[in-house]
């Protein structure tokens, strides 16, 4: 078996991830937030790695 | 002999192979634009970048930080210093000067935090692959990466599920530097560590290869773009352990237990287009990009899988759980907790480096005693 067939299998799991995804909760582009943060007047509200539920940690 | 035929078709082969590949990637970032908006084409654009980038360059964490522990080679590890310094000196002043827009990736040291990047170093080295390393890994056919990233994506969202309950265990508030003062602090402290691998690296060693120095400028203009387009610092596991939640929820699981996953904005984010989750969308980017650049390569996808015993792909499973879970309690990876955390004036990143690369020392040595390589 060559790298091939694993790397393609990491790209067709993530295609049916994306498509499943899709089909559950499909992408609005009519809410789509301005092209950058930066400028955009707006808070950041993304999930991050260091992120807690709130501010105050509880 | 070989024909004029012969010659264009295998001239002609890598042509079409690699058009088709960057039409694919114009064509993903083109259709996420449309169907969920331009600014989260343009992440996946810049989640291309740091895939291309890291596959095509070879610029890693875990390899690097193996070299410096075996070999006393630190170049790799001084070109993440190098890129981290890059990012400090645009990040610091945008953050300074737009608080409501940007946001840094801060995190509180804790007991937790310090035991999940000890614990997140060993894995690394066991697998041979960090927070960004498993998704080039898993897009360039690395087996044991495939095999290690669902259980990654399984213990992030598992680590996050338990995460309030290990950082009432003992945390102080989150620690920042900011602005000029702070950035230069940063700058002196990544001079100080590059300063202590000189002294302690092998005389052979004590270069930086210009790959890696063009590498640490590309990412840290992607890393940067990064934070210009999404408002905050580029991150891995919070996409991983999103997308297990959302399988989870899907599957019917009752995720109210958790106070993290219950929490309104976990919630808000379980049920909009994965497409519009910054750190999925990097995520995927990243595996397309290490993809494209192992396609376009060539042979570089015609390398047979190595063969490797049970104990190995168990390992591996173990390794990736672990990798996803430590790095919850961590607030964070290499990639958000040491990259981000520390550009962008969080304290917490600076912990993480030296408790991580503490625990790489013994992953070093476990990787072997797992069967994942042959014991010297």
């Amino acid at each position: 078996m060559t790298r091939l067939v694993t790397a393609s299998i990491a790209l067709a799991g993530l295609t049916a991830m994306i498509a499943l995804d899709a089909s559950a909760t499909p992408p609005n582009p009519y809410k789509a937030p301005k092209l950058l943060a930066l400028g955009s007047g707006t808070a950041p509200s993304g999930g991050f790695c260091g992120a807690l539920p709130d501010p105050a940690g509880k | 002999m070989t024909t004029a035929v012969d010659i264009h078709t295998t001239a002609a082969t890598p042509i079409w192979r690699r058009g088709g590949l960057v039409l694919a990637a114009l064509a993903a970032m083109l259709a996420t634009a449309l169907l969920v908006g331009g600014r989260f084409g343009l992440l996946l654009a810049v989640g291309l970048g740091f895939g291309i980038v890291l596959e095509g360059l070879r610029f890693g964490f875990a390899g690097p930080w193996r070299a410096m522990i075996l070999r006393r080679d630190p170049g790799g590890l001084w070109a993440q210093l190098l890129s981290i310094a890059l990012v400090s000196l645009v990040a610091f002043p945008l953050l300074a000067a737009n608080q409501g827009e940007l946001s840094g990736a801060q995190g509180p040291i804790g007991f937790a935090m310090i035991a999940g990047a000890f614990v997140f170093g060993a894995a690394m080295q066991v697998v041979l692959g960090c927070g960004s390393g498993t998704l080039v890994n898993a897009g360039s056919g690395n087996a044991v990466s495939l095999v290690a990233l669902p259980f990654f994506a399984i213990g992030s969202f598992a680590g996050a599920y338990h995460l309030i309950w290990w950082t009432d265990l003992g945390a102080l508030p989150v620690l920042t530097l900011s602005g000029w003062q702070g950035a230069a602090i940063t700058l002196l402290g990544l001079s100080a560590i590059a300063a202590v691998l000189w002294k302690l690296a092998a005389p052979e060693h004590r270069r930086l290869p210009r790959r890696l120095i063009v590498a640490a400028v590309l990412l840290a203009a992607l890393a940067v773009l990064n934070l210009i387009v999404a408002g905050q610092p580029w991150g891995v596991v919070y996409g991983l352990g999103l997308w297990a939640a959302k399988a989870a929820s899907a599957a019917g699981a009752d995720l109210s237990g958790s106070t993290f996953w219950s929490a309104p904005a976990s919630v808000e984010r379980l049920t909009h287009s994965l497409l519009t989750d910054y750190t999925s969308l990097t995520n995927i980017g990243i595996i397309l990009g290490a993809f494209l650049v192992a396609g376009w390569r060539t042979g570089g996808l015609s390398q047979n899988i190595q063969s490797l015993p049970a104990q190995a792909w168990l390992a591996a499973m173990v390794a990736g759980f672990l990798l996803g879970y430590s790095s919850r309690l961590a607030f964070g990876c290499n990639v958000g907790a040491f990259f981000s955390g520390i550009s962008t004036g969080s304290l917490h990143g600076w912990v993480w480096f030296a408790a991580a690369f503490a625990g790489s020392v013994y992953g070093v040595k476990l990787r072997p005693l797992l069967k994942l390589e042959a014991r010297s």
